[in-house]
């Protein structure tokens, strides 16, 4: 018996494009949230690295700079504006994604200000982060503050690109793919800082 | 050895058609985007291959030069200096540093060069979209990107070997302070720097090759393709991935605060240090954290390893052996079982630092509990192979292998998880011997079983069996006659990583079983090069290969010989049936001869269908006209 099995084409009429069959999300957005997982995974071997240190040994004991609570109200501040932005969005505001984008990327960068300077507070208090006078628990802020600050540099990038699609009147209700994939990003950092904040107050 | 009688029967060469369908399909490439800055998952899995295969050789060979040196402590290695120059000191001696050096390169390049990269790499790009019935991956960039990082890596690593002060040479675990301190030995200078750049590079490359994989999976499968009747390969695959995305980040934190330790002053890792006579500087830091942050990502590692090469062996053992897969749930229930273990184990490899025996106690558990999705992994194969219609082709043979190996190598593994047990055999060649086995070899089997699998899919002609055969037998000999003394020689308590036993009493009984050992590494790795003979001459001048030549099931085979960039000139195929229809009776009445592909309806095989299969299809007729009718 002559069997054909490989020339089936017949069989499979139904042209189909494999985009969202088994998942309603768009692959990028799934590829972000996974990325954003992998960013948790990192950070949740810092912290726990941070309480083996902590509760080993004499830690040293610090003040958290008061610019960490000031640069954390500007970034929660700058994730509602994220948020408005992104409902600008969905309502095809042109004007107001425009606005709302630019303020949420200005208070971005103040954040980054903030941050290096709550670093000169803690110089200045003594909490180096290396050499002869600096200890692991002390390092370990810097360390937080700073691969934090390095996801808020790439997450600004993702703010200006997503701007400049704004301005050029690329984004409005039927095109938020972007803009929503950049209000998840800057959310979770927003968020990060929050869990990294807290934690600290928490075991300092 | 009757192997073609599965597909169309003879040999056919669809090229010179397909090229009609090519030409329609896509524009022309330049030569750089068609080869080398391309996004076709097809040529990334390619050059993942290559680069792998190119550093298994390298890896290979350093583990021959460092057995000549523990196999005959007296031979002079002169004829060595062309290739190593300074590693070999002026009594023609293997430099004691460089010997090293060289251990710490071959188990680097071995663990994540090849077993990961050139394994998980190759074949999740390979067959994912193939597997699943995708044009290409999610993000064809990302996946470009993904090797070309791995690229970076590669040639960052390569580079330190040429470095004055030798590649890092702490071992592959880059403990703290030997890994910290460029005084402890020359290679933890510039040459560790090196390494955690390397290192560093190649976690981008995973992480994004992995997001790609398991976005791949969840969102571009063929209509039909649930994740009950995913090929068990793509599970493999998938749940790599998951277990790479999880557990590489913490490395990369691991890295970076010994970069930090090492480059900038801080004390992550260390403490109490005195260097002749000279206290440095660095307080409060601890070693032990270190392995706690290396392990978590380390033992997740092995199965990153592992898995894939796994998956591969599920695939070709059922095609070869014309029977369905025994037990297609537990095969997925123990590979999740192992992923989610793989997570809570990792204080296994540090039994000995001054753990909380209690806590040990709890790890060893754990790690005993590994046993039992690996026995029913193990045990699924044999009774697929049981009163199977066995066809050894030389895929078949590697995954037998691999099955054997994972058996002999896991065994051992019961002795070194229990903690009372590993204090005698931590860190001695009981332990070489045994991830050598279960990891090392066991990988290495699965990957050259599916090259010699896939081959035909990959460049659109066979490899030469004959050859496979020899090169079967010599290296599945020769990997037991290197390993297996070992255990003998690690029970005994030789301790890894030692430049030379002939200096101490105890150890010089076993001069013979080294030399032994030696020359059977030789022999196997020398046995590699008909591989490598074979591959590259099967590229070019192989048989051309048949559109089905084992007479598989899934849908990698309904693309053309050679698929172009798109993978089907025409529609994706449907799935409607999981891929282990294998020698289901009655097949014959329909038409087929002891495979029916996935993507044949339940429809077309009525006199071979199972009764809830029959009932699905009545299921899917109610479902048509009730949407008919309203």
């Amino acid at each position: 018996m002559k069997i054909d099995k490989l020339n089936r084409p017949s069989n499979n009429t139904i042209t189909q494009q494999n985009k969202g069959v088994a998942l309603s999300m768009h692959p990028r957005k799934f590829a972000l949230w996974l990325f954003i997982v992998s960013v948790c995974m990192m950070f949740a071997a810092l912290t726990s690295a941070y309480i083996v240190k902590f509760t080993e040994g004499q830690p040293l004991v610090y003040d958290i700079p008061i610019m960490f609570w000031i640069t954390s109200v500007v970034i929660v501040i700058s994730s509602v504006t994220m948020h408005l932005a992104y409902k600008a969005a969905k309502n095809s505001n042109i004007q107001q994604i425009k606005t709302f984008m630019l303020i949420t990327t200005i208070l971005g960068t103040v954040f980054l200000v903030g941050q290096w300077y709550a670093w000169v507070e803690l110089v200045q208090a003594g909490v180096f982060f290396a050499g002869s006078k600096s200890a692991p628990t002390g390092s370990f802020i810097y360390v937080f503050s700073g691969v934090h600050g390095l996801h808020i540099i790439s997450g600004l990038v993702f703010l200006l690109i997503t701007l400049r699609l704004a301005f050029k009147n690329k984004i409005d209700a039927q095109n938020t793919n972007t803009i929503e994939m950049c209000a998840t990003y800057w959310h979770f950092l927003d968020m990060l800082w929050i869990y990294l904040f807290i934690f600290l107050l928490l075991n300092h | 050895m009757e192997l073609h009688n599965h597909g169309n029967g003879a040999v056919v060469d669809v090229h010179a058609h397909d090229h009609h369908h090519d030409e329609h399909e896509h524009h022309e490439d330049g030569f750089i985007k068609k080869y080398i800055f391309t996004e076709d998952h097809k040529t990334i899995a390619k050059q993942f291959l290559i680069l792998g295969l190119i550093w298994a050789f390298m890896g290979g060979a350093m583990s021959i030069i460092f057995r000549l040196q523990l196999g005959f402590p007296e031979m002079t290695l002169e004829w060595l200096r062309p290739i190593l120059g300074t590693w070999i000191n002026e009594t023609g001696k293997l430099e004691q540093e460089k010997y090293l050096a060289l251990v710490t390169m071959h188990g680097t390049i071995m663990v994540f060069f090849v077993l990961t990269a050139g394994l998980s790499g190759t074949f999740s790009n390979f067959l994912i979209p193939l597997q699943v019935g995708a044009r290409d991956m999610a993000s064809g960039f990302m996946n470009m990107l993904s090797f070309w990082f791995f690229f970076l890596a590669s040639v960052v690593m390569f580079t330190s070997l040429f470095l004055e002060t030798g590649p890092a040479s702490g071992g592959w675990v880059i403990y703290p302070p030997l890994s910290a301190l460029p005084e402890a030995v020359p290679g933890s200078g510039a040459g560790m720097t090196y390494w955690l750049i390397s290192m560093a590079l190649f976690i981008v490359s995973s992480l994004l090759g992995g997001i790609n994989y398991i976005t791949t999976v969840i969102n571009m499968r063929t209509k039909g393709l649930s994740f009950s009747r995913l090929p068990l390969t793509i599970w493999a695959f998938f749940l790599t991935a998951i277990i790479g995305l999880l557990s590489f980040p913490v490395l990369f934190a691991a890295a970076l605060l010994l970069i930090f330790d090492r480059s900038m002053g801080t004390s992550f890792f260390l403490s109490d240090i005195y260097i002749g006579g000279k206290a440095l500087h660095h307080q409060g830091g601890s070693a032990i954290l270190f392995q706690h942050l290396f392990w978590f990502l380390g033992h997740p590692e092995v199965y990153i390893v592992l898995l894939p090469a796994l998956g591969i062996t599920s695939e070709i053992i059922a095609t070869n052996a014309r029977k369905p897969i025994f037990g297609y749930r537990a095969m997925v229930g123990s590979m999740i079982g192992i992923g989610v273990l793989s997570f809570i184990v990792w204080a296994h490899h540090m039994f000995v630092t001054g753990m909380n025996p209690f806590l040990g106690t709890i790890f060893m558990l754990l790690t005993l509990i590994i046993a039992v999705p690996s026995a029913v992994k193990a045990f699924n194969y044999i009774t697929t192979l049981w009163k199977g219609n066995i066809i050894f082709t030389p895929a078949m043979l590697f995954s037998i292998g691999l099955v054997s190996l994972f058996i002999s190598g896991g065994v051992t593994g019961i002795v070194l998880g229990n903690n009372a047990l590993d204090i005698q055999l931590h860190d001695t060649y009981f332990v070489v011997a045994h991830f050598h086995l279960v990891m090392g070899s066991a990988s290495f089997f699965g990957m050259v079983a599916g090259v010699y699998h896939w081959f035909p899919k990959m460049f659109g002609r066979m490899m030469d069996e004959k050859l496979g055969y020899v090169h079967f037998w010599i290296t599945f000999i020769g990997v037991y006659l290197v390993f297996f003394p070992m255990h003998y020689i690690g029970i005994a308590g030789f301790p890894r990583r030692y430049y030379s036993f002939s200096t101490f009493d105890f150890s010089k009984s076993y001069t013979d079983l080294n030399m032994f050992i030696s020359a059977a590494a030789i022999l196997t790795f020398s046995a590699q090069a008909l591989f490598a003979f074979n591959f590259v001459y099967s590229i070019f001048r192989g048989r051309l290969a048949p559109l089905n030549p084992w007479g598989s099931n899934t849908l990698e085979w309904t693309t053309p010989r050679v698929p172009g960039h798109g993978n089907w000139p025409g529609a994706i195929p449907t799935v409607h049936r999981w891929p282990y229809d294998y020698s289901k009776p009655d097949a014959d009445k329909d038409g087929f001869t002891d495979f029916i592909p996935q993507d044949v309806p339940f429809s077309q095989t009525p006199n071979s269908n199972f009764e809830h299969e029959n009932e699905l299809i009545a299921k899917q007729e109610g479902k048509k006209s009730d949407q008919k009718s309203h």
